[in-house]
């Protein structure tokens, strides 16, 4: 590529003076940073993360160029090293990534399967209400975090790979997620706690696969109709006749294809709900809205595919100022132009939701929590395409992202039909841990239920 | 009016398909295939859903004059 003369080069964002830059600073405050990136620099600056340096991108060009790029200039694969720990070291694909989130897409993700998948995941929901009393607390990150073990398992894998699944599985989960210390850019392997017990989990999921896989062979062989992905990943052979796949491997994939829908759509239930707790007259609005939809008795796997105007302004917003990846990498591959500034080969590129979300000149009173603004006509989603960036943007927006918002419905039409809910500590006391490039919503974060004396069923 | 295309952008969600199956179909590639350039007014609406409803917003209406 031809690249023009006068190019200038971004500047650099203030302080990480230190051996590791700014890396310190990304592991504490990383929104803080990023902010000061936009402030100091405009929209393309610099900060240093370990011994490379990371082109920050915000605006709606330079986040244009960011998504538009395609994988030879910008590439992804090489920008998140913290992943491959989780995901197995050697754990060999037959595709590239690409291919995988095609085939992800084509399986479980396509438009048809949606309305079976809202009605697996309205009964997930049931499931874990149906230990409720008629009133107490839950902790939001264990809960959601475990109903969407269940409810990703057994819409991306399976039902009878889901029902071997307990909690166990849930917090093995969790440990892998919270092994995602931004340390990864100095050594993926440091000796540091949290990755000890990242490796640690995937040691404990492998096994929690394996005893699945042993029964199954011991079992007769399902029903087509009842096999699941890991039925058909078992009876495929090498030519020799030895299983193609094992449970290292298996386990690889599952966690893999589990892992971009799972944090994600656990911490934008627990933020729509704290944001709706937090907004009495959205709450109310959101529970007319239900009340009317599923006023005649409709299915939620009927009704949680068709619009809910206010309940997908909550779900947009808390995705708007609390997005579950507050920071897009890639490596850029050969010198490249982005928005008249100079980006080197070998430098990384990233793209920040949290920040470019709440641009102010894109989204007025960007810091509030504000559900109307996605009504017609304002529609600051689709008029801020390459700022209004939860779920990324361009060739790779999240392919799951209609899934995760019908997940999102479904969760919530059971939730608030049946049950009624309050903050149990000060609305300001919920808030994200970003200690780890996973981020979570910090614990505690308890909420009160109580069962509605109109609730639906009597179970 | 005209159809176009970013086909960069385009990763074969198919909701144009449902939107408007005239003027667009999904292609073994995964990717839009327009059938219809030049779709007439007849097919106005159903058009400007697909466009509307894209997800990687990687249609668009070319008014011609």
């Amino acid at each position: 590529m031809t690249i023009a003369i006068d190019l200038r080069e971004p500047r650099r964002v203030s302080g990480g003076e230190g051996e590791t830059g700014h890396l310190e600073e990304l592991r504490t405050d990383p929104i803080a940073l990023m902010e000061r990136v936009r402030a100091e620099c405009g929209d393309v600056g610099i900060f240093r993360l370990a011994d490379r340096d990371v082109v920050l991108a915000t605006g709606a060009e330079a986040n244009e160029f960011f998504f538009r790029a395609p994988e030879e200039l910008l590439d992804q694969a090489e920008a998140y090293p913290f992943m491959t720990p989780v995901f197995g070291e050697g754990v060999v694909f037959d595709a590239s990534p690409e291919r995988r989130r095609e085939m992800l897409h084509n399986q479980a993700l396509r438009d048809k399967f949606m309305r079976g998948h809202a009605a697996t995941i309205a009964d997930e929901v049931d499931r874990m209400v149906a230990g409720w009393d008629t009133e107490g607390e839950i902790d939001l990150l264990d809960w959601f975090a475990e109903l969407t073990i269940y409810t990703s398992s057994a819409c991306l894998v399976g039902k009878r790979f889901r029902e071997e699944l307990d909690k166990r599985f849930a917090e093995l989960y969790h440990d892998l997620e919270q092994g995602t210390d931004a340390i990864a850019y100095v050594d993926p392997y440091a000796p540091i706690e949290s990755f000890r017990k990242r490796d640690a989990a995937r040691v404990g999921l492998v096994e929690l696969v394996e005893a699945i896989m042993a029964k199954r062979a011991a079992e007769p062989k399902p029903a087509d109709d009842d096999r699941d992905l890991l039925d058909v990943l078992m009876s495929i052979s090498n030519e020799d006749g030895t299983p193609r796949f094992l449970a290292d491997e298996v386990t690889g994939m599952f966690i893999s294809m589990m892992f971009a829908g799972h944090h994600t759509t656990s911490g934008t239930a627990a933020w729509t709900l704290v944001e709706l707790l937090s907004h009495p007259d959205q709450l109310a609005g959101v529970g007319t809205e239900l009340g009317e939809l599923y006023a005649d008795g409709a299915e939620v796997s009927y009704q949680a595919l068709r619009a809910m105007p206010r309940l997908e302004g909550a779900i947009k917003e808390a995705l708007r100022l609390h997005p579950p990846l507050i920071l897009l990498l890639r490596v850029a591959k050969e010198d490249v132009e982005c928005d008249g500034y100079l980006i080197r080969a070998g430098q990384m590129v990233g793209a920040s939701p949290a920040v470019s979300n709440r641009i102010p000149e894109d989204f007025p009173d960007a810091d509030s929590f504000v559900p109307e603004r996605y009504l017609d006509p304002r529609e600051e989603d689709r008029a801020n395409p390459w700022t209004w960036i939860p779920f990324g943007a361009g060739r790779h927006r999240c392919v799951g992202a209609a899934f995760a918002m019908m997940q999102l419905k479904a969760i919530f039409s059971v939730l608030l039909l049946d049950w009624e809910f309050e903050l149990a500590q000060p609305a300001d006391s919920y808030r994200n841990d970003h200690s780890k490039m996973v981020v979570q919503m910090e614990q505690p974060c308890r909420v009160r239920y109580r069962r509605r004396a109109d609730a639906r069923s009597a179970s | 009016m005209r159809v176009g295309v970013d086909l960069e952008l385009c990763q074969g969600h198919g909701v144009c398909e449902s939107e408007a199956p005239e003027v667009f179909e999904l292609a073994k590639s995964r990717k839009v295939v327009v059938l219809d350039p030049s779709p007439g007014e007849e097919h106005r609406s159903e058009v400007e859903a697909a466009v509307r409803y894209c997800p990687t917003a990687a249609l668009r209406i070319i008014e011609e004059d």
